[in-house]
């Protein structure tokens, strides 16, 4: 009755989110006082495990072959789902990325687990697990409580305690073997488009500085861009700033666009509409730089700013430079 | 090649949410098709009018206000509508639900190249459903696209999933599945005639006992969740707000950013 935790990985590393719910996993399993073991399915990634076993996994499933090299979601859920379908772990998590986003429903449908998605708190209660998650935008919190003895839950990125790696720990690990059949090959990912600007991952930012309407113009985000290099963080938009073509659609938060929860998030140029709050309102820190005094983003923001854009950002930006200058 | 779309009728976005008993207090709701579904439906009707589709199926579980929503998509250009609709069924799961989904396409016999989903529906923002009713058909599956092609006659789709980082090319036989979001296309706002002409296409109810299962395997009964309670979230204290010469904000803001949240 141990707590696993499929671990995400791109490009030989792990993911921010995979390290979170290793954390996490290893919180609930010595709450349980049972063993915390790690699944990664992928190709070439043994060399992986040691840094999972640093995270405090007991023991590691390495379930590899060529056809896992990438995101193949029939695969990975009969890879992962079998798997934990013979081995019955009580806990199975997985961080909130894009791929467990994907991947935990099919392996709930195939092993018949009930699944708690996007969750920000986990806790156990009578030995079981019980899950709170966000739903209808931000506007309710539900508790979730499972009736199926395999207790999934998805992890809210960004939200999660991520604890110091001991690397004197190492985990057993037990190869697995994998054997492609007819429908795995039925789906093959066959080329990846990069649209890396070099900056963090929205959803795993610890600091976003996002522009709006506000902003006037799409050259004048370079303004946004320069805080945040200077910052660390990543560049966000409002819905206006996308639909009017200024910033990619992979850039937006809200309703229709990604849940953010960044330690700081500074909303620039941003009215701050009920489908912006949807995507940013629980982020820790709010700071909010708007000419309009009435604008419902100063309703969320811990730190307003009323007045021009143009005149605060530049001598913001600056006065940061200064001090990180100071810093060496 | 036919074409099934998933339609959720879920509470409007601007919907002010309130709870009574524990649960939540649906009565001053009001409810549109999922925005999510738009997209879907908006892609299988580009499908059909580029010749690749021939019938549309809009598909929804729910109460009767479902039935609202399946006229939406029937009228941004859907052919006919199937709905889901019983009593137990209160309180299903994603899994219960992608079950019987699962169901009514068997009993209905449509023979499907495509199933759309919206990445999310936006009341309980799982994206659950999709995933599940692809393992359980055992079909290939691309969510949250931007992009899709698709030769029917060669059996394929192509589909541009939206990723951290830049975008996932998928290649898959049909039939499989995709989820929409935004990006993928802009939905069509329907002509007041199509809205008429909605009204007038087929809509086929089902009830669970129509689709040989039984209430205790639907709904609360039936699920692996359940819902122990409801909460609004923690207000926040009101924060501060200056105004005034940019120097003095900024340095008042600085002052925030350093001293008290520690970022710079």
């Amino acid at each position: 009755m141990s707590v696993w935790v499929v671990a995400d990985h791109r490009k030989g590393a792990l993911r921010k989110p995979a390290y979170e719910a290793l954390s996490e996993g290893r919180r609930l399993a010595d709450q349980l006082g049972t063993t915390m073991e790690a699944v990664i399915a992928g190709h070439n990634v043994e060399g992986l495990c040691q840094e999972i076993g640093s995270y405090g996994a007991d023991k590691i499933y390495l379930i590899e072959h060529e056809l896992l090299s990438y995101y193949n979601p029939p695969a990975y859920a009969r890879a992962v789902g079998d798997l934990i379908k013979e081995k019955q772990p009580q806990i199975l998590l997985m961080g909130g990325t894009m791929t467990g986003r994907d991947l935990m429903p099919r392996i709930a449908a195939r092993v018949g687990a009930g699944l708690a998605p996007d969750c920000i708190q986990l806790e156990i209660v009578d030995g079981k697990l019980k899950a709170l998650r966000p739903a209808i935008a931000g506007k309710v919190r539900v508790e979730i409580g499972f009736k199926s003895d395999m207790q999934m839950a998805i992890l809210r990125p960004n939200v999660f305690e991520k604890l110091e790696p001991d690397t004197s720990k190492a985990a057993d690990i037990e190869k697995i073997t994998f054997e492609p059949t007819d429908l795995d090959k039925r789906q093959k990912l066959v080329d990846f488009v990069s649209k890396e600007t070099g900056r963090p991952e929205l959803t795993e930012a610890e600091i976003i500085v996002s522009g709006g309407r506000g902003m006037k113009a799409p050259e004048n985000f370079t303004i946004i861009e320069e805080l945040a290099d200077l910052l660390g963080a990543a560049v966000g938009a409002s819905r206006a700033a996308v639909d009017a073509g200024w910033r990619p659609q992979s850039d937006q938060v809200g309703q229709t666009g990604k849940t953010v929860t960044p330690n700081l998030y500074v909303a620039v140029g941003i009215s701050g509409a009920i489908q912006h709050l949807a995507g940013m309102s629980s982020s820790k820190h709010i700071v909010a730089i708007n000419k309009d005094p009435d604008a419902p983003i100063f309703n969320v923001a811990d730190f307003g700013v009323v007045g021009d854009l143009f005149k605060v950002v530049p001598p913001l930006t600056e006065k940061v430079k200064q001090i990180k200058a100071q810093e060496g | 090649m036919n074409v099934v779309v998933f339609c959720k009728s879920v509470p409007d976005t601007e919907t002010r949410v309130r709870l009574k008993d524990n649960r939540l207090d649906k009565s001053e709701i009001k409810y549109i098709l999922n925005p999510y579904d738009e997209y879907a439906v908006e892609e299988a009707v580009r499908m059909k009018e580029a010749g690749k589709a021939e019938e549309i199926v809009a598909v929804s579980m729910g109460p009767e206000r479902a039935r609202e929503a399946l006229r939406s998509a029937l009228a941004i250009g859907a052919d006919r509508g199937i709905l889901i609709k019983d009593d137990a069924l209160d309180g299903s799961d994603t899994y219960t639900t992608a079950k019987v989904l699962v169901k009514a396409l068997e009993k209905n016999g449509v023979d499907y190249g495509m199933l759309l989903f919206g990445q999310q529906a936006i009341d309980g923002d799982t994206w659950q459903v999709p995933g599940q009713v692809a393992e359980m058909l055992g079909l290939p599956q691309a969510g949250s696209i931007l992009k899709l092609e698709v030769d029917p006659n060669g059996g394929k789709a192509v589909a541009n999933r939206m990723v951290e980082g830049g975008e996932e090319i998928h290649e898959m036989n049909l039939p499989c599945v995709v989820t929409c979001r935004k990006g993928l296309n802009e939905p069509r706002y329907p002509s007041l005639p199509n809205i008429m002409k909605a009204k007038r296409k087929p809509i086929q109810d089902y009830s669970v006992a129509d689709l040989g299962l039984s209430p205790e395997e639907v709904g609360r009964g039936g699920s692996f969740i359940e819902v122990l309670s409801y909460a609004l979230p923690p207000q926040k204290e009101a924060g501060k707000k200056v105004e005034g010469e940019p120097e003095e904000v900024v340095q008042a803001l600085i002052q925030y950013l350093k001293d008290e949240i520690k970022v710079i």
